[in-house]
């Protein structure tokens, strides 16, 4: 971090970076493991070591009863997640739904090498722009799906007779 | 008398293989991919994550695949498959206010905020089997209508009721409370709600709608509404310890259904609407209904209400709801029970001797007995 730390300067700087990386993390994650493997093989290879090896394992998901009260718990989904280390430091990790080790792995490494000032940039033009636009063009292929199938419903009064 | 039960293993063997071809089929057709099955067979897909409380679509669609289509079979091939993995934690709890909507519709409200969507719906057709799937042409692609979405909140309609006081609001207590877990520790009666809503999200949807459908003709009356139905995605978040933050995992498909249904009220709280949730993996409305109205009927001792159904039997309705305990039982009645049978036989024969013996002892007591009934 290059910013002068005073303790307020430091915590702000920190939250806006850790909102930062959950979106970019959140995209990598809702992104189909064939675009995640095309995006990242056209990187440059860069050294690192695995903290955490790929792992596939459970979450349980919970809702809320009614909507919004208590919550319950729901039924598990599979999850695949992975640490990476740079050769350079930096930390990378992957979360995201489903069995894909290698795509935990290379999410794992783009997130990485996002933290690494001299790549953001070029990672989020290349990468998590092109992801987040195709996902968001997905969901709104099915909004506008969904809006053709609109109704209104009219409710016949029936007459005194 | 101990009889004993041993070899078979040849013919296991070969029963198996024989499964193995069987299911395969007429190898001259194509076999199914699992993409096939994820696609095109998706309510299938849905239940089967459902009731083996697993989402992942394409592991269902590997165990239909496996169990030639028997979905209570693909069901217990999920819970025996999700023993291997570890657990890493629970999410937090998903928002369904925030769901990308595909269905939404009211049977209370006409009109309401965000408007009514039907979505990819069975409601309204004719039930007429479409001939043009068997043929050749199914496989070109199919026009659909799309129109510009106003970005419009669609609120739940409960939340609606709840605004004017007339719905009771949703239980909230302790938010450090435990939240119980089936996967954790076996069912124990009485059960709280979070059980009771766990065992109805992964129960067997023909039962649960057996039982909503027998509160409806009397057995404990709840008078329902479908307050709302919605379908679409929601996106789950998970607490990541070692970063300190929540991940964002992906998106799930689930339905839920707000049940709305007869007043409660006292002399310290004026009459409101109650309700049952319902809440599932992938589009599987039925179920979403049934558990809704089942979950509903449950609480009839908190409402204050008298019991007289099975669907308000809370230790019956939870301790059959589950279709692979269900199934273990009764299909455990095809393995070998040679020595229970032996002493049932050994059983028998001793009391028809004893039966024969008294009998040829008096036989005029016999006839005498004959004689009074006739």
């Amino acid at each position: 971090m290059t910013e002068a730390s005073t303790p307020d300067g430091t915590s702000s700087h920190t939250a806006g970076a850790q909102l930062e990386r959950q979106k970019i993390m959140a995209t990598l994650a809702a992104a189909a493991p064939d675009a995640i493997a095309e995006k990242f093989h056209a990187l440059q290879a860069a050294d690192y070591e695995l903290v955490r090896q790929p792992e596939t394992g459970l979450v349980m998901v919970r809702g809320r009863m009614g909507g919004t009260g208590n919550p319950f718990n729901l039924g598990e989904v599979t999850v695949t997640r992975c640490v990476v280390r740079l050769a350079t430091g930096e930390t990378g990790s992957s979360y995201s739904l489903g069995r894909n080790k290698e795509k935990a792995l290379h999410t794992a490494l783009i997130d990485a090498r996002w933290q690494r000032d001299e790549e953001r940039a070029q990672i989020e033009q290349d990468i998590i722009t092109p992801l987040a636009e195709a996902h968001a063009a997905a969901g709104e292929t099915v909004k506008q799906e969904t809006e053709a199938t609109k109704v209104n419903f009219f409710t016949m009064v029936r007459g005194d007779n | 008398m101990y009889v004993a039960v041993k070899g078979g293993e040849t013919a296991i063997r070969n029963a198996h293989k024989l499964l193995a071809k069987r299911r395969r089929g007429d190898t001259s057709v194509p076999a199914l991919t699992l993409e096939q099955i994820a696609e095109q067979l998706s309510h299938s897909v849905a239940r089967v994550m459902g009731e083996g409380s697993l989402y992942d679509e394409t592991l269902a669609a590997l165990a239909i695949k496996q169990a030639r289509g028997d979905l209570i079979e693909a069901a217990f091939l999920m819970r025996a498959y999700r023993t291997t993995l570890p657990r890493f934690g629970y999410s937090q709890p998903v928002d369904t206010a925030r769901m990308l909507v595909e269905r939404r519709i009211s049977a209370t409200y006409k009109d309401l905020p965000g408007g009514q969507v039907l979505g990819p719906t069975f409601d309204y057709s004719y039930r007429l089997l479409d001939f043009t799937l068997a043929a050749e042409s199914d496989g070109a692609e199919l026009p659909v209508e799309t129109a510009e979405m106003r970005d419009e909140a669609m609120p739940r309609v409960t939340d609606l009721l709840g605004d004017e006081g007339l719905m009771e609001p949703d239980p909230i207590t302790d938010v450090d409370a435990p939240v119980g877990d089936l996967t954790r520790e076996p069912l124990a009666f009485p059960a709280d709600r979070d059980l009771r809503l766990q065992n109805l999200a992964r129960g067997d949807e023909g039962f649960l709608l057996a039982l909503a459908y027998s509160t409806q003709r009397g057995y404990g009356r709840t008078h329902p509404f479908a307050g709302e139905i919605r379908y679409g995605e929601v996106e789950v978040e998970f607490f990541a310890e070692e970063l300190g933050f929540a991940v964002t995992l992906g998106t799930i498909k689930v339905t839920e259904c707000q049940m709305v249904n007869q007043f409660k009220g006292s002399s310290k709280a004026a009459p409101t609407f109650t309700r049952g949730y319902g809440l599932v993996f992938g589009q599987v409305e039925r179920k979403a209904m049934s558990m809704a109205m089942v979950d509903r009927s449950m609480r009839w001792q908190e409402l204050g209400e008298e019991q007289s159904a099975p669907a308000q039997d809370i230790e019956f309705v939870l301790s059959h709801s589950d279709n692979i305990q269900a199934t273990g039982f009764v299909e455990h009645l095809k393995l070998p029970h040679y020595v229970d049978f032996q002493a049932e036989l050994d059983l028998v024969r001793r009391m028809r001797a004893e039966w024969f013996e008294k009998r040829d002892q008096n036989p005029d007591e016999d006839a005498a007995a004959q004689e009074a009934a006739e």
